[in-house]
């Protein structure tokens, strides 16, 4: 390669990230730009909603503010090496990412992990969705301008972050999870510590309940706000407690048949409410956030021996073929269709993320709502800028 | 990917063992294989993991609706593409600015190199692949069909599923494969000016061309060694 | 307050715009640091502003600092000479209020004979100002802040209105020192111990007027023109530096503004049962209890601001017109009905 082709490429790349701000606004009536800096974001997710009065003729999410390009850059890395990238996706519940990447090469390779692995995997996961599910109802509340929930949030989410810090050693990127297993074992105390923690998630629901679920002015903000009917949620592809909220009984962990989690061992229940609107959003993940607490306790009142790692190559190679594992992730139903060609790397990767399909329905179902709905739909529908945009 | 070309009923005689059957699948296959007939080009079923169907470019759209109407399958997973050409550049392990061989070179070179294809076959560079799945029944099915090499276009699934939307959106941006019948093929995720698509192997990863990173070395060097091993670190800043 | 009357007219002047001005600054500074400050942080179950000072008591003061050190910036579009004036039209509001509040027997800036009523009418020239601020600042968000914020004083402004007039009513007079009087002098059944704080008979008033207050001062549940989640901080957005400053100060002065005419109104005002009523001492007395009720009456206002979440417009509107209303009108229809009877 010469100076000048070389000179051309990085006049390119830096093309590519300038040209990135500019894309054409219509300015039809009054057009509102909520975003790409707006606190109801939470990051980069630009809204061009029309207006009239208040009144929303119609919104349209704008993404690629942070668009990352995952999907071409785990092609150029090694199996155990894409378990970091993956981390960042959804990064409130970071764990809970590797899982799904992980079972697909495990699916590849035919290799199961030990039962104590499965089990920690599992408690982690809840974990993670504790983690960002409390942020979600904290985030809910604050959206509809009740601060003190959104702090509780913050002061409950730290007991779940410190838990896996002392597992994994990263509060919000744990990196914990291997092809065959688990990078190590539980730390001494941990299960204690989990077990008090647990206790205080579940004060925090309660909290929630008598803080914002009754509350007058939380139900007629949310209550019929954003209906979404099952059918338009199913041809959507909405997952998660999105679609749990518009009456579907469809949960992975259960009905996922996924070998690599231990969902089968605990006795649990999947939460629906027929409603389909905001409240119902929020109260399916209030009610997710106690069951986590549910399952992880029955997880570590049982705890398997054992090993934690299966026997694995030291260079992974997966072989040939094809995969795809998606697990039931806080935000929805996240999934890695893997293509290998047998390499040291995956020959493809295609991310399937939560909330991209969440998102995607926001401008279906913020047609003729009002400027503050806008806000309580988005935080109802609930996602995370790294997992739209990837 | 093993047997890329045996039909179906091989594909189960091939799996090793355990009575490869696998009932329910077998009879999605049955049903989509009499809603389409002749549209099915290939399938490959694995038992207790999943089928992949491929369907004719022409039928695409058509096979979305029978999984729809006859399979149950309501709920739309996502659509995306591959790029079945092998990558001109590798892992980008060696540090490519150094090379003789530019970077059109080696494309030229990827291109004539043999293509692997997947589960279910493929005859063309690109392929477009999907995932439906019937939420009650608790079943799913990824169908795929080839792309045109002359005109990149397949049929579009806004119709038939909403949220294909935006997944078609971004596989166009990302692949250059077109929908026929979309209402709005705009960009997604990259700007307007935006030229090539990024998700092709021969669209390079700039990165990683301007400044080359080991990045099939997995452990990094400890701070002693790198002084020990000189050289390499030195080589690597002058590229 | 002999002494007060033998000045020459420039030194009182002097005297009561030093007066009104810290009638303006003290409780708007005790609101922010003691509610704002603390009882927040402590709601909240955070550390708040500890480092200023012993027990971060001199965090306003760098807050005061850190603001008129900032940037005066006027946007590009903006209309500068308005959007320059909007602020101090808000604080003007607030200081024509505290003009014609009484602090005790003689310490009062004008003993209006139209008291109340005047307050309520120059309480509603911050409207203005917003307005102003929301337009001038040639931003869609302020904008939408600014026309939230008219909408919605506009429909509170009656209830509060309406709340009022049964106190009127009980006391016979529109004059601020005479409804603190009548409340002094009233009688419980025959019983003239405790007075009788209008808040006992006229509880109904005394709630639409809370509620109305809250409207007023854009307190969630209905901060829907500053809402920071949706329209960030409306009408607000611009603005920086002193004239944010300004803002900030018209929200917590009128706050405390409002807070001291609803304890004269229903809560006896500076008046407190077994002192005197005419006495010198009270001038200086008087203002003490007067503040007292009003951090009373204001730790409710922000206790309620930071528990609930915030309504719609629409639905805050039709609460005005389908609810607070025809309480206020029912609350005057039973206070004249038994002002007659009695």
């Amino acid at each position: 390669m010469t100076l000048t082709q070389r000179d051309e490429l990085r006049a390119y790349a830096h093309h590519a990230t300038d040209a990135r701000v500019n894309v054409e606004l219509e300015t039809e009536g009054m057009t509102l730009n909520i975003g790409p800096q707006h606190p109801a974001t939470h990051g980069t997710l630009r809204i061009v909603a029309k207006l009239d009065g208040e009144q929303v003729i119609a919104a349209e999410p704008i993404t690629g503010y942070m668009h990352r390009g995952y999907e071409k850059l785990v092609e150029v890395r090694t199996w155990p090496q894409i378990n970091t990238l993956v981390n960042r996706i959804d990064w409130v519940g970071s764990f809970s990412n590797e899982v799904p990447f992980i079972l697909a090469c495990e699916q590849l390779m035919e290799i199961e992990a030990p039962p104590r692995a499965r089990a920690i995997r599992t408690i982690l996961f809840e974990l993670a969705r504790i983690a960002n599910l409390v942020l979600f109802a904290g985030d809910m509340a604050l959206q509809l301008g009740a601060q003190t929930a959104a702090m509780y949030a913050f002061r409950d989410r730290e007991y779940v972050l410190n838990l896996l810090e002392s597992a994994s050693g990263g509060r919000f990127h744990p990196n914990f999870d291997r092809i065959g297993g688990l990078k190590d074992d539980l730390p001494k105390g941990w299960i204690d510590d989990t077990r008090a923690a647990l206790v205080k998630i579940r004060e925090f629901c309660d909290e929630m309940d008598l803080l914002v679920t009754g509350n007058e002015i939380f139900e007629a903000r949310t209550r019929g706000v954003g209906i979404i009917p099952a059918d338009v949620a199913l041809s959507y592809g909405l997952s998660g407690a999105n679609l749990r909220a518009s009456g579907i009984d469809w949960d992975l962990r259960r009905d996922g048949g996924i070998s690599g989690l231990a969902y089968d061992d605990v006795d649990w229940k999947v939460w629906t409410h027929p409603d389909g609107d905001c409240f119902a959003r929020y109260w399916v993940r209030l009610q997710e956030i106690r069951e986590a607490a549910h399952i992880t306790e029955q997880l570590l009142d049982k705890l398997p021996a054992g090993p934690i790692m299966a026997k694995v190559p030291r260079i992974v190679k997966v072989p040939a073929g094809e995969a795809y594992v998606e697990t039931e992730n806080p935000l929805g139903a996240m999934g890695f269709y893997v293509i290998s060609a047998g390499d040291l790397g995956p020959f493809r990767v295609k991310i399937r993320t939560p909330s991209f399909n969440n998102i995607s329905v926001a401008s279906w179902v913020m047609r003729g709502v009002y400027v503050p709905d806008i806000v309580t739909i988005l935080a109802s529908l609930y996602f995370i800028l790294g997992d739209i945009d990837r | 990917m093993s047997s890329a070309d045996a039909p179906a009923p091989e594909a189960t005689a091939v799996e090793p063992e355990a009575e490869p059957t696998d009932d329910i699948r077998s009879g999605l296959l049955a049903t989509l294989e009499l809603e389409l007939g002749e549209a099915i080009v290939e399938s490959h079923l694995k038992p207790g993991i999943g089928l992949w169907v491929r369907v004719t470019t022409e039928a695409w759209n058509d096979a979305a609706v029978a999984a729809r109407d006859k399979l149950g399958c309501t709920f739309f997973d996502f659509l995306s593409g591959i790029d079945w050409m092998p990558s001109p550049f590798g892992r980008y392990e060696v540090a490519d600015i150094d090379t003789e061989v530019s970077l059109a070179e080696k494309v030229a070179a990827a291109r004539a190199a043999d293509r692997i294809s997947g589960y279910a076959g493929g005859d063309t560079r690109f392929q477009v692949f999907a995932r439906v799945v019937n939420v009650t029944a608790h079943h799913d099915v990824v169908l795929k069909c080839d792309v045109p090499e002359d005109t990149l276009t397949v049929p579009t699934w806004s119709r038939t599923y909403a949220g294909s939307n935006w997944h078609e959106r971004e596989a166009c941006e990302m692949f250059g494969i077109r929908f026929d019948g979309h209402p709005d093929l705009r960009k997604l995720y990259l700007p307007g000016e935006f030229e090539g698509h990024p998700l092709r192997k021969d669209f390079p990863l700039l990165s990683r061309v301007v400044k080359p990173w080991p990045g099939i070395v997995d452990v990094e060097p400890m701070p002693g060694e790198v002084a020990a091993d000189g050289d390499a670190a030195e080589e690597e800043v002058d590229g | 307050m002999r002494v007060f009357a033998e000045l020459s007219y420039w030194q009182q002047t002097t005297l009561r715009s030093v007066g009104v001005l810290l009638a303006v600054l003290l409780p708007a500074g005790a609101f922010v640091q003691l509610f704002l400050f603390k009882l927040v942080s402590f709601m909240h179950n955070r550390l708040g502003p500890n480092e200023a000072g012993p027990k971060g008591s001199l965090q306003l003061l760098a807050e005061v600092g850190k603001s008129l050190q900032k940037e005066d910036i006027v946007p590009e579009k903006a209309d500068r000479v308005l959007f320059k004036m909007a602020p101090y039209l808000v604080v003007a509001s607030v200081l024509l209020v505290y003009a014609a509040v009484p602090f005790g027997p003689d310490a009062w800036f004008t003993n209006l004979d139209v008291g109340i009523f005047y307050i309520l009418a120059v309480s509603s020239i911050s409207v203005i100002g917003i307005l102003i601020a929301g337009w001038a600042s040639a931003n869609k968000y302020s904008l939408l802040g600014g026309l939230r914020a008219a909408g919605q004083l506009i429909a509170y402004e009656l209830p509060m209105v309406l709340a009022v007039v049964g106190v009127v009513i009980q006391a016979g007079t529109l004059n601020l020192q005479g409804i603190v009087g009548a409340q002094a002098n009233g009688e419980i059944f025959g019983f003239g111990g405790l007075g009788n704080p209008f808040v006992l008979t006229q509880f109904i008033g005394l709630a639409v007027f809370m509620i109305a207050m809250q409207a007023e001062l854009t307190q969630t549940p209905f901060d829907m023109p500053v809402a920071e989640s949706e329209l960030v901080a409306g009408y607000m957005t611009e603005y920086s530096g002193l004239r944010f400053l300004l803002f900030f100060i018209g929200e917590f002065a009128s706050a405390g503004a409002f807070a001291a005419v609803a304890a004269t109104l229903f809560l006896g005002g500076w008046y407190l049962p077994g002192l005197s009523l005419t006495a010198d001492y009270m001038n200086v007395v008087g203002p003490l209890v007067l503040f007292g009720k009003m951090l009373v009456l204001g730790f409710i206002v922000f206790w309620v601001r930071f528990t609930f979440p915030r309504l719609r417009e629409d639905q805050l509107q039709r609460f005005a017109w389908t609810v607070l209303i025809p309480i206020s009108l029912l609350n005057i229809l039973a206070t004249a009905t038994l002002k007659v009877v009695f």
